[in-house]
């Protein structure tokens, strides 16, 4: 028998797998090998197999994701540093037949939005909370993160991170855990397509819990970021395997009970 | 037994050669090209026949440059 070309299997009906539509077509603004963009596009399918493009809001943080709203084809709003998941609540209680998410990284929930983060957290607000955390703060030149592990580089720790001075870092999402408010809290990473798979399962599961007003779900996303780690994107995958999972170990920290 | 065939697209201007699908593609089908694209990345090429269109390096794709196809050829027994 004949071997099959490789034009003959490149046709619209034999497509398993493309980019979704809801993302812009545009290039994103993240780093090579980054896993904001990884992501969105998990984030964006979620959507477009709901189908609720149209009934879903965004709120998009101030960190390396500031500019999300360029790329995610969603109703979206800019809050300010860290006042993202108040800017959810007031959306959420105004328009409760909507989705609301928030879309941030660990200097904006972590450091200067704790406050925000714990209160509508313990309020329950019936939104979802992905929170991207990468140990760094990648957008404004590697500085030391609440999240940056105990002895790892930054710039502004170059010798590393000495708990005795600068103290240690901050799990929030075991923090976020323990209040009554949220229903879902999970850690996920998307540095191996079968991480990326459980993450977009994740992010549905919380959509769906969010919408039944079950509280707040609370997805991390333990990610790389190779250029404030100074590394490749494959060695800045093998470095967060090694070092942050046994900090922060992937799973779900709190389910709801049925 | 049908034997499964597949083959990606790479949209090789969007491509910012991170190298993480040469990771993911257990059938090593992906390498990088040593030429660059416009902005200046060495982006990701096609080596080989054996994909199976598994659909890893596209999922795994942070910018999402790959597109897989898959189609299923009958074997004779």
């Amino acid at each position: 028998m004949a071997e099959i070309t490789r034009e003959e299997i490149i046709k619209p009906e034999n497509l398993v797998y493309k980019k979704t539509d809801l993302l812009v077509d545009r290039a994103l603004s993240y780093c090579p090998g980054c896993g904001h963009g990884t992501v969105h596009r998990m984030l964006m399918e979620v959507i477009e197999e709901m189908d609720i493009q149209s009934q879903t809001i965004g709120i998009a943080p101030v960190g390396c994701s500031v500019l999300a709203y360029e790329f995610l084809d969603i109703d979206m709003q800019q809050a300010a540093h860290g006042r993202a998941p108040a800017l959810a609540t007031a959306i959420k209680r105004l328009m409760p037949e909507k989705y609301v998410f928030t879309y941030q990284g660990d200097g904006d929930l972590a450091a200067i939005g704790t406050a925000e983060t714990i209160h509508a957290c313990n309020r329950g607000e019936n939104i979802v909370i992905i929170f991207i955390n990468n140990g760094i703060y990648g957008m404004t030149g590697g500085q030391m993160a609440p999240t940056t592990l105990p002895g790892m580089k930054a710039s502004t720790c170059p010798y590393g991170r000495d708990t005795q001075i600068m103290g240690n870092p901050l799990k929030i999402t075991e923090l976020v855990a323990t209040l009554p408010g949220t229903c879902y809290v999970t850690r996920h990473s998307v540095h191996t397509p079968a991480n990326v798979r459980k993450t977009k399962r994740a992010i549905r599961k919380a959509f769906e819990l969010s919408y039944a007003n079950k509280g707040v779900s609370f997805v991390e996303v333990v990610s790389n970021c190779n250029s404030g780690w100074k590394m490749t994107p494959v060695q800045s995958n093998k470095w967060m395997e090694e070092n942050m999972f046994p900090y922060y170990p992937l799973g779900d920290i709190k389910v709801p009970t049925v | 037994m049908a034997k499964v065939k597949g083959a990606i697209v790479i949209n090789i201007e969007r491509c910012k050669g991170c190298e993480v699908c040469i990771d993911a593609c257990p059938e090593s089908v992906i390498a990088m090209n040593k030429n660059v694209n416009a902005k200046g990345y060495h982006f990701a090429m096609v080596t080989n026949e054996n994909c199976t269109g598994c659909t890893n390096c596209a999922v795994v794709c942070p910018d999402g440059v790959i597109t897989v196809y898959r189609v299923k050829v009958p074997t004779e027994v």
